[in-house]
């Protein structure tokens, strides 16, 4: 396999893990919006431990994602005391905090970065993306799957019912946390190389819109969403030269064509969110339709679950 | 003095911030919508200010003073962007089958509008900073050692008369009353006469404005745009807004100038780099002790968004 799709099968596979980790607030109703902040705990947890204790990569990527779940449990109590835009801008605060912090810490590198001596293959990447996303489809399953599912539908019925609405909410925060740390230090020895500045905010907002574009309601969205959008830069690469150089062919124009910019696909990102939000809010991939695929739901009983 | 210098440093940058944060308070406490558009409305007012003032104005209008006409133009075409940005976010609010995230779609549709607008920004003209070409004279006065630049002083001025002009607005107007009603219950507001599709517009177009205004005068007081610019003054007024409260146009004064002197404060003793903690600090600290901020109400942003 040549080092050009090994990259891309290891970015992709970091995505789909960070999205799951974004995935399980927002399936219990919690937007969460510092995803970064997380995936830089869990990052920088293990290139520091690779790069002064040499530690092996499965303690360092260990201990990375245990300090950022043990991070999303501690900080989702204070979290959770706020409601609606309160938690999305608490989220969004609580990544610049994370960055702030790291930025000012010489332990970290600061701003220079931190250098990661251990290198790991794509394989562990990918075989880490396909357990979390066997893990993630389990626990949507299973009896506290439910509870999530609930409590994303409606929060004061679920507590009605008599399940620990913020319990579940407490969980999906700390797994999550995990998941992105989890992505972070695989981040951190895929490329060897951590700085803060790749944990901006932008990419808070790309995971979450990975998520809601691809469905918050079953666990297919976010692995649609991750690897549509993953995958939409490289094809970009290859057929906007193409349809830009037609449309010069059209137009008449003669001579060598530049390469469009590469923002391109951002403005392609941002047009499709907007357009998702106008047709189908809730994402791509929907509880209906994964009945209707799966035979357990005919055209025709239309109303019976929804 | 360099104290004195600096805070009046701060004032001068949190003046800046006040008006940004206005524009977030404004759309939180009629419409209850994080509208993230905002720093890219405020980045498209420098950013068209500038190549209307580099590459000449159509029309034949460029003349000796072309750049406050360019900047004009800036104004005009952040206004035009959030009335687009209404109609593809505002308007659709409802999901088919119900869904308790469903309060959050204005919200993501902003952030797509955020990654359109300014990547089309970059597309057009590049990543660099530019230099804004302002004031030819250099307008600083020196009054007992501290410094003072005029067009700061004026864009000081102006800010206080679009606060004071807006108060006025919401408290004593019919479209101000409108507005409130909106903001107290919108299916109410509908039902005793208010159109929300007239009046809802509106808090676009004053975000348009406001945004706007803040980047031209941004672009003359600081002598450079980028496409880039809106992030930090955006992130940087949402921790003014939050601390001040939500929904407050005199919470979010306060908090605007709150943060931009802290800003300055942070830097004259403990260097540049942790401006960012000191600020978002006090924004989680806001929202975990008083999350109703300085002069918030408990009900704004408490349920849905």
């Amino acid at each position: 396999m040549s080092g050009y799709w090994a990259g891309i099968l290891t970015i992709l596979a970091i995505n789909i893990i960070f999205a799951y980790g974004i995935f399980l607030p927002v399936a219990t109703g919690q937007l969460n919006l510092g995803g970064a902040g997380f995936q830089a705990i869990g990052a920088y947890g293990a290139a520091f431990l690779s790069a002064s204790f040499a530690l092996p990569v499965p303690v360092t990527i260990g201990v990375g994602m245990l300090v950022a779940g043990i991070t999303g449990y501690l900080i989702a109590f204070p979290l959770l005391r706020t409601r609606g835009v309160y938690l999305v801008l608490a989220t969004f605060a609580f990544a610049e905090v994370v960055a702030g912090l790291i930025l000012n810490s010489d332990t970290f590198g600061g701003a220079m970065g931190l250098s990661v001596p251990a290198f790991i293959d794509w394989h562990v990447a990918v075989i880490a993306a396909a357990v979390v996303t066997v893990f993630v489809f389990y626990l949507m399953s299973t009896r506290f799957g439910l509870t999530m599912r609930a409590a994303h539908d409606d929060e004061v019925v679920t507590d009605l019912m008599g399940v620990n609405v913020r319990g579940v909410q407490v969980a999906g925060f700390a797994i999550g946390g995990a998941l992105a740390g989890l992505a972070g230090g695989l981040y951190a020895h895929s490329f060897n190389f951590v700085e803060i500045q790749s944990f901006n905010a932008l990419v808070s907002i790309y995971v979450l819109l990975y998520v809601l574009l691809g469905g918050t309601q079953t666990a297919w969205g976010p692995l649609a969403g991750a690897t549509f959008f993953t995958l939409l830069p490289e094809a970009l690469r290859t057929v906007l030269p193409a349809l830009k150089s037609s449309i010069y062919w059209f137009a008449g124009v003669e001579g060598p064509v530049a390469a469009p910019d590469d923002s391109w696909r951002f403005v392609i990102l941002g047009a499709l969110t907007i357009a998702m939000m106008v047709l189908r809010p809730e994402g791509l991939i929907t509880r209906t339709l994964v009945e209707r695929i799966s035979f357990r739901r005919s055209n025709t009983d239309k109303g019976a679950l929804a | 003095m360099l104290l004195i210098q600096q805070l009046l440093n701060g004032v001068m940058l949190g003046s800046v911030y006040v008006t940004v944060a206005v524009a977030f308070t404004l759309t939180i406490g009629v419409l209850n919508f994080l509208n993230f558009t905002i720093p890219t409305l405020f980045m498209l007012a420098g950013m068209i200010g500038w190549a209307l003032a580099y590459w000449g104005l159509p029309f034949g209008l460029s003349g000796p003073l072309s750049w406050p006409m360019a900047l004009f133009f800036g104004v005009v075409v952040s206004i035009l962007a959030s009335l687009v940005v209404e109609r593809f976010t505002f308007r659709y609010l409802k999901t088919k089958y119900g869904d308790s995230t469903e309060h959050a779609i204005p919200l993501v549709s902003s952030l797509g509008f955020l990654l359109v607008l300014e990547n089309l920004v970059r597309i057009g003209y590049g990543t660099d900073a530019q230099r804004f070409p302002g004031p030819s004279h250099d307008l600083t006065m020196n009054i007992g050692g501290i410094f003072v630049r005029i067009p700061q002083l004026v864009s000081l001025f102006l800010v206080v008369l679009i606060v004071v002009g807006l108060t006025w607005l919401l408290k004593r107007s019919r479209i101000g009353r409108g507005l409130r009603a909106i903001a107290e219950n919108p299916d109410a507001a509908n039902i005793l006469g208010v159109d929300t599709r007239r009046v809802v517009p509106i808090v676009f177009m004053l975000t348009g404005l406001l945004c706007g205004l803040a980047g031209a005068l941004f672009a003359v007081n600081y002598g450079e745009v980028s496409p880039q610019m809106g992030e930090d003054i955006g992130t940087k007024a949402i921790a003014g807004m939050v601390v001040g409260g939500l929904g407050s146009i005199w919470g979010a004064v306060l908090g605007g100038l709150i943060v931009g002197l802290i800003e300055m404060l942070t830097i004259h003793f403990f260097g540049a780099d942790t401006v960012q903690v000191a600020v978002w600090g006090l924004l989680l600290l806001t929202l975990f002790v008083r999350p109703q901020g300085l002069f918030g109400h408990n009900s704004i942003g408490k349920g849905k968004l």
